[in-house]
């Protein structure tokens, strides 16, 4: 046994779901643990992790799913930007049935919009050196996980001389919303499973914070449902032993500095500011800009439009559901007015969303 | 959503199709707000019991690992026939070429039309050509429809699924939609991943020897086996449970599913059928399947086990239970 049939293995995720519910037998209230990423979201939800865990062990989704968090105005612009004809929209998959204030990217292609869905930024290079009379615009939406990649795409643009390439830049960090809802008296939050790939980029030390400053344990965590499962041990076993730590239980691929090569990368073309998270609110510093230097890869500094005033749909609760205060089916829109078909917030849109996810696997 | 636009997911064979074909274009030209549907309509007439089918295919790219549109638009009219255990007679095959398309590429995807007809053993009587604008349609698109008899006394359909019968499938899931996939997206894969498109007249022939006890037949194209289970469970108003451990799945079809966050269960197949049977026949099919060339690795992946509901549940890898929906929006366009 190897690989993935290693971590997919029913004897030992049984005996690791043992070990957390002997470990809690004996508490006197439940534990609730944040995952943060959309991609722990899905794994849980698709494996079924939740019919595994004892009542002590309540898990609650954070906002680790970037379609979910990219603001409406963003949409918006880039809405905007489809309706001209000049401009090759290129997104990744998931922005397409994102709902704006009042149209989607699906809605502007089904019109006559030019939208490519690719799987790297570098191939929206690609495409813009090959197609010199359009203006490209890649949706940079993403965590640490693809910002370097969108770093390299602006990097490969500029050496090759393009002037036709523009990012439309929402890439967000991690660690700082987690210090938000940390600190939010509203959150009862008594862990973090830790992003796997975002760590592989940040190291594990970016977490250290809300394990000293908060008393929270962290345990950077991998995707499939072994190491899930093995997260979540290592929580509970951090509470029982009334310990505080950032333990990396993602150590094939997680070490407590990172990737220093991204990490450059990063450097190189960003600077963290104040961004705003759907649902959540501005963030202080946890948004990549794109540097001046770069400014002409910039689309918003670089191909002005008018955008719409932005209009959050009425009821719509994405927001708490991002915060973890809300579980999906509590919001009245969920499975009625707002499906995957129809969607109204864009946690019911992302593949990584929990709305879609308990929709799709159930809750 | 502005309701007038069709979008991609429309052609999804998810949701969005359904709603479509039961809001718009099932009402308006049959005149009834639903008919039973099955993947072909079966025609009374004094001899006996005629299907009928018709499907276009509009896959890109028109030529992928492991076959064409050609075999494909052939394979897929022969297969709805064969899942309601007719005996396909005859095809039509309706050609809409681009100008400016490849002579030479037609007269590839028309010979490997003729080689599947013959393997089918179906021939095609009849067609019509037509060719647009460029720009008007893309390289080449595909409409075949099909008629074959169905012996007397015979009943397949989705509804006839009941409590107790076994869920079989005639081999790997999601071969076809992943080769299409990762030739379109350029992935350079070590793994030759090839389409399954095959006729599977042959196979439900074998089948049906077997006696009465083969309930339903479909084949999980568009969708995916998920997909196909969750609209025979609606028709026959049952629940079903499968077990993920059993699923039939090339390694590195989950591995590009891995890859590209895609779920094999919603992957589509053109080669496969699923087969709802009753408990004390499933060993019997089961050899039978395997013992076929396209059954070899045939399993039973899960079984029926209530009345009403309409539910899909799957038991995973790890032993835990997740609901199992149609697929929503699109995930794989123009796969077929």
């Amino acid at each position: 046994m190897s690989g993935p049939e290693l971590f997919r293995n029913r004897e030992i995720v049984r005996g690791l779901a043992d070990n957390i519910a002997r470990l809690t037998a004996d508490l006197s209230a439940p534990l609730t643990f944040m995952e943060v990423c959309g991609t722990h979201t899905m794994a849980i939800a698709r494996y079924g992790i939740r019919s595994l865990l004892p009542p002590e062990v309540r898990l609650i989704s954070g906002p680790g799913c970037p379609v979910c968090v990219t603001p409406i105005g963003y949409v918006d612009r880039a809405v905007a930007y489809a309706r001209r004809p000049e401009t090759l929209i290129v997104t990744f998959g998931d922005m397409l049935r994102v709902p704006g204030s009042s149209s989607s990217l699906m809605q502007e292609r089904a019109r006559g919009a030019d939208v490519r869905i690719v799987y790297s930024a570098l191939d929206a290079v690609a495409l813009a050196a090959r197609h010199a009379d359009r203006q490209v615009v890649f949706l940079g939406v993403g965590f640490e996980t693809t910002a370097p990649t969108v770093a390299a795409s602006i990097l490969a643009a500029d050496a090759q001389g393009l002037t036709n390439y523009f990012v439309l830049g929402a890439n967000k960090t991690i660690p700082i919303p987690m210090q938000v809802l940390s600190a939010d008296p509203a959150m009862a939050i008594d862990g973090y499973l830790c992003p796997a790939h975002v760590s592989t980029v940040i190291g594990a030390g970016a977490y250290r914070f809300l394990a000293e400053k908060h008393a929270l344990p962290c345990v950077v965590t991998g995707f499939e449902p072994a190491d899930v499962m093995h997260g979540l041990l290592m929580l509970v076993r951090q509470h029982v032993e009334r310990r505080c730590a950032v333990e990396i239980q993602y150590s094939r691929f997680v070490d407590s500095q990172g990737n220093r090569k991204a990490q450059a990368l990063l450097d190189e073309v960003f600077i963290p500011v104040d961004t705003a998270w759907r649902g959540i609110g501005v963030i202080p510093q946890s948004g990549l800009a794109i540097t001046p230097r770069y400014a002409a890869f910039d689309a918003e500094k670089a191909l002005p439009v008018p955008v719409e005033e932005p209009r959050e749909a009425p009821g719509c609760l994405c927001g708490e559901v991002l915060k973890g205060k809300v579980m999906p089916p509590e919001c009245p829109l969920f499975g009625t007015v707002c499906t995957p078909e129809d969607p109204v917030g864009a946690c019911m849109v992302s593949s990584e969303g929990s709305c879609a996810a308990a929709y799709k696997y159930g809750t | 959503m502005d309701p007038d636009l069709i979008l991609l997911g429309h052609g999804s064979g998810g949701k969005l199709s359904h709603q479509l074909l039961e809001q718009l274009i099932i009402p308006t030209l049959s005149g009834k707000a639903s008919t039973e549907q099955n993947d072909a309509a079966l025609l009374e007439h004094a001899g006996g019991r005629l299907a009928f089918t018709t499907d276009s295919y509009v896959v890109d790219p028109v030529f992928f690992p492991g076959g064409n549109i050609g075999d494909l638009a052939v394979n897929g009219t022969v297969n709805d026939l064969a899942m309601v255990g007719a005996r396909p007679l005859a095809i039509s095959v309706g050609l809409i070429l681009e100008e400016g398309f490849s002579r030479r590429e037609l007269g590839e995807i028309l010979t490997s039309m003729r080689r599947a007809a013959d393997l089918a053993g179906v021939s095609i009587a009849t067609g019509d050509t037509k060719v647009v604008p460029r720009g008007k349609a893309d390289r080449i698109f595909i409409n075949t429809s099909g008629i074959g008899l169905v012996p007397a006394g015979l009943t397949i359909g989705g509804a006839g699924a009941r409590i107790g019968d076994k869920i079989l499938i005639n081999g790997t899931l999601g071969d076809h939609g992943i080769a299409v996939m990762a030739r379109r997206e350029g992935l350079e894969l070590d793994t030759d991943i090839r389409s399954d498109s095959a006729a599977l007249n042959g196979l439900v022939a074998d089948l049906l020897e077997e006696g009465d006890g083969v309930h339903v037949l479909r084949d999980p194209t568009r969708g995916g086996v998920a997909t196909t289970l969750k609209e025979i469970a609606l028709q026959s108003e049952v629940s079903m449970t499968l077990d993920e451990e059993s699923l039939p799945l090339k390694g590195a079809v989950r591995g590009v599913c891995d890859l590209l966050g895609l779920d094999p269960l919603y992957v589509a197949n053109e080669g496969k059928l699923l087969a709802i049977v009753a408990a004390d026949a499933a060993d019997r099919v089961l050899q039978r399947m395997k013992r076929h060339p396209l059954g070899t690795e045939a399993a039973i992946i899960g079984e029926v086990t209530a009345s009403g509901g309409g539910r899909v549940q799957m038991e995973t890898l790890i032993g835990g239970m997740r609901a199992v929906e149609m697929l929503s929006g699109e995930q794989l366009p123009r796969i077929c």
